[in-house]
């Protein structure tokens, strides 16, 4: 017998809104996979997202659910998590929710390290709205918005993160849907902030306006599928060979003090302050 | 304990570190902020104090995440409280209407100063008294309290979080820079002087929880996250259950039923002080710290023979409008003091239905309008 | 004293009049059991440019927190004199630093003239308890607030280890009073 969803899926709520050929279905059945792997409590696990068509994940999902405002699920999550630093809580947001419109709260949370496990899947377009330009598109794509080619360049949101001091950041693709769990787990593992970059297709919104290069959704992830160099592969490769590739697996790892835990010693100071 | 003590306790502080007090009393144990004049006392004194009680206290990366971190908080159980001024409340519109559609209670406390935009940051204005009733998008009730005293400003707060927690809706607490700063008299109260409310809990089986079951009043049981309860929260239109739903009926039906849970419920929101309105043929109405000159103007007319009297809201939002429209009925004029051009008056305007001769008494550059100028509007009403 | 006493302490951002209102309003309202206010307006400048702290004391409820026909006007700039003495009640007193403020104009107030901040940095050492010599002085020549609830207040308010710097220099405003009104007694002669 295969894995079991249902125990984690709201199955009133299907179906999902996400369209044929979407690769959030993949995140989703990855996060709870790894959620059942990492054996969290499904009454202390608080997923967040914000605004987008991955962001009605939580809806989906048996867990406390919060579906946010467009960009500001990290600050939601960081409200939580100070509220009671036990329970799990884990964000979804799609990239133009993550580093557009809520790129101040990306990069503080990073720097933070505050114990929230970041799922962006990242398709390089805003889907729900119809397909316009997103912080990630790259140079030169059609979108709603770009009608002559995409002339502002894109964010490369793991190496964001690693800029503003994530202490976990990995990144596949939505092809490599085993590796999502993995990485998942791992990131769970570490104790503070930590990103899973997962970039995906959306080939109604975004295939369609390029079809030089995708005909049908399965171009886009076979493009996912080719464009992919593992991280332990790039070791001693020369800069030329990896233009236009996309690393994957754990990109940076080093582990720091968990904002929480960090407060905690606050308020033992504070506590101690006081009784002097 | 810092915040409860078996005795009162009597200080001369501002009545932001007042604010901060009264938070602390009513239970709060988080605050998310960002610092901005003339409010930013009320975070420092949480700061200190917050962790000294087991709370936390986070310094947010702006105004934005501050009050969806208060959201956050409060869903996971903890009396939250954030603080701004009138650039940085503006920035928190959205999330406000967040917190109303969701009914999380929060309290938000603006500290107001000159506007619009960075306008005089250390000068005192009452020109947010639209933007607390209106400010986010949408229908959506609201409650506002405005002290104007040092001593109101803790026990407005604490009034604001039973509200918050009884009504399951955002409060805002409206100070201005004077009643913000100013410092006065605190008789700090002892635990239990003042009465303090929870949310109320579901009683059903997890299993049978929805989290916008009205079946049974207004203002739905409310369960915290991690309880067991698994529920959802979305700024979308929901059902019962707490789900995205876009049937008009039933939306409608929740906004109309969002609105009655406030508006259907004034004798326990409204308060108000009055003086000497039993004979006042010209009504004074004004709020926060122009209330104070607008009492010493009540003062002087009388001194003078003229019968003027003061009506001040002290719950601004829900509009005491039926209170207001009794006391203009008997009054020949009113007279409204506004650090504004015209807010406070436009809602009196509207509830006294022009039967009396309305004017303003304005103040838009940072300074506090003088007992003096008051006078002299209520003598000039007296002789039209 | 009975009805609404009116105290501006005008100067500049740095010289802690802001705090010396505190000081002075909590001496009146918890030491000394009567109802006072104490409001402030500043710049933007945490040093320099314009700062006025504003007390009011009385035995009765107090409404209108600002001074606005003030019994006493303390002046630690030229520009607080100019700006703030046309609104001195008359009979008032006009307090002003003699080297701070040169430009004096006589009105229907009294003018008292010390070397605050002088005294501040030769007799104490350091010009930053100004604010507190002033406020010895305030008191002496009125008797606003006690001086047990001064000390008090001060006491309260000063920094662990600043406790005697600050004791000397409101002794020293104290003084400052007495030896000023010898000389005026002196001169009347």
């Amino acid at each position: 017998m295969g894995f079991d969803y249902m125990k984690y899926l709201r199955e009133e709520k299907m179906p999902h809104i996400w369209c044929p050929g979407c690769g959030h279905g993949i995140v989703m059945k990855a996060l709870i996979r790894a959620i059942d792997k990492a054996g969290l409590d499904q009454d202390r696990v608080v997923v967040v997202s914000g605004i987008g068509c991955v962001s009605r994940m939580p809806g989906y999902l048996d867990f406390n659910t919060l579906h946010t405002t467009h960009g500001r699920a990290l600050a939601f999550a960081t409200g939580v998590k100070m509220a009671d630093p036990t329970l799990h809580v884990i964000a979804v947001m799609g990239d133009g929710d993550a580093v557009a419109i809520g790129g101040n709260h990306f990069i503080h949370t990073c720097r933070r390290n505050i114990g929230i496990t970041t799922v962006v899947a990242n398709n390089s377009i805003y889907g729900m709205t119809g397909g316009q330009r997103s912080p990630t598109t790259p140079l030169g794509d059609n979108t709603s918005t770009t009608v002559y080619g995409n002339a502002d360049p894109p964010f490369d949101i793991s190496a964001l993160a690693v800029a503003a001091g994530a202490s976990y950041v990995a990144r596949t693709t939505t092809y490599h849907a085993q590796q999502i769990e993995r990485l998942i787990v791992s990131g769970f593992e570490n104790r503070g902030f930590s990103l899973i970059e997962v970039i995906g297709p959306c080939f109604v919104a975004h295939g369609r306006r390029n079809r030089a290069r995708y005909k049908s959704n399965l171009d886009m992830y076979r493009e996912e599928k080719e464009t992919a160099i593992n991280v332990t592969a790039t070791k001693g490769k020369p800069q030329s060979e990896l233009m236009g590739k996309v690393t994957i697996g754990v990109l940076h790892h080093a582990p720091m003090p968990e904002f929480t835990d960090e407060y905690q010693k606050v308020i033992e100071k504070a506590t101690h302050v006081r009784t002097i | 304990m810092t915040e409860q003590r078996e005795t009162r306790r009597i200080r001369f502080i501002q009545g932001n570190e007042a604010c901060a007090e009264g938070a602390l009393y009513a239970g709060c144990r988080f605050f998310a902020g960002y610092p901005i004049t003339p409010s930013s006392e009320i975070a420092e004194v949480l700061g200190e104090k917050l962790p000294r009680l087991g709370g936390r206290f986070i310094q947010m990366e702006d105004e934005i995440a501050a009050m969806a971190a208060v959201i956050g908080a409060s869903l996971a159980g903890v009396k939250s409280l954030t603080a701004t001024s009138g650039p940085g409340f503006s920035l928190k519109q959205e999330n406000i209407g967040y917190a109303c559609i969701t009914e999380v209670p929060c309290v938000i406390v603006n500290v107001q100063r000159g506007g619009p935009s960075t306008g005089l940051p250390t000068g005192p204005a009452q020109a947010d008294i639209l933007q607390t009733r209106w400010g986010t998008h949408g229908d959506h009730p609201i409650i506002v309290v405005t002290p104007s005293t040092v001593a109101e400003m803790f026990t407005e707060t604490v009034r604001a979080f039973n509200l918050s927690e009884k009504f399951r809706t955002p409060v805002v607490v409206l100070a201005d820079e004077i009643v913000g700063h100013m410092r006065e008299k605190l008789v700090v109260p002892a635990t239990g002087e003042i009465e303090i409310l929870g949310r109320a809990k579901p009683a059903c089986d997890p299993s049978e929880y929805r989290p916008y079951d009205v079946s049974r009043g207004d203002v739905p049981p409310m369960a915290n996250f991690g309880e067991g309860y698994r529920f959802h929260v979305t700024g979308l239109s929901h059902d019962a259950t707490g789900f995205p739903t876009s049937d008009a009926a039933t939306v409608h039906a929740d906004q109309v039923r969002m609105t009655r849970k406030i508006y259907g419920r004034l004798e326990e929101i409204e308060k108000s002080e009055e003086t000497e309105t039993g004979d006042a043929e010209i009504l004074l109405v004004a709020i926060g710290s122009t209330a104070r000159s607008a009492r010493s103007a009540v003062r002087l007319a009388r001194e003078r023979g003229l019968r003027a009297g003061l009506f001040r809201p002290i719950t601004l939002w829900p509009f005491p409008d039926a209170r207001v429209r009794d006391l203009a009925k008997k009054a020949l004029a009113v007279v409204v003091p506004e650090m504004n051009l015209g807010q406070l008056a436009l809602e009196v305007e509207r509830v006294a239905h022009c039967d009396v001769p309305i004017t303003g008494v304005h103040s838009a550059g940072g300074e506090a309008i003088s007992p003096a100028q008051i006078l002299a509007a209520v003598e000039k009403a007296v002789v039209r | 004293m009975s009805g609404r006493y009116e105290i501006r302490l005008g100067g500049s951002g740095g010289q802690g009049l802001i705090l010396a209102g505190v000081i002075l309003g909590e001496a009146a309202a918890i030491h000394d059991g009567k109802n006072a206010v104490q409001t402030q307006s500043y710049g933007p400048e945490a040093r320099g440019g314009m700062s006025k702290s504003d007390v009011i004391v009385s035995n009765e409820e107090i409404d209108y927190p600002k001074a606005y026909r003030m019994d006493l006007l303390l002046a630690l700039t030229q520009a607080s004199f100019s700006g703030y003495v046309k609104d001195v009640k008359p009979g008032g007193l006009v307090v002003y630093d003699t080297s701070l403020v040169r430009d004096v104009c006589e009105g229907n107030y009294r003018l008292v003239g010390i070397p605050i901040v002088e005294t501040a940095t030769r007799a104490i050492g350091k010009s930053m308890v100004a604010n507190v010599v002033s406020l010895g002085a305030i008191v002496e020549l009125t008797g606003i607030v006690s001086k047990e609830a001064v000390e008090k207040s001060l006491m309260g308010r000063a920094p662990r280890g600043t406790e005697e710097i600050n004791r000397r220099a409101l002794h020293a405003g104290y003084d400052l009073v007495k030896n000023a009104e010898q000389k005026t007694t002196a001169g009347n002669r």
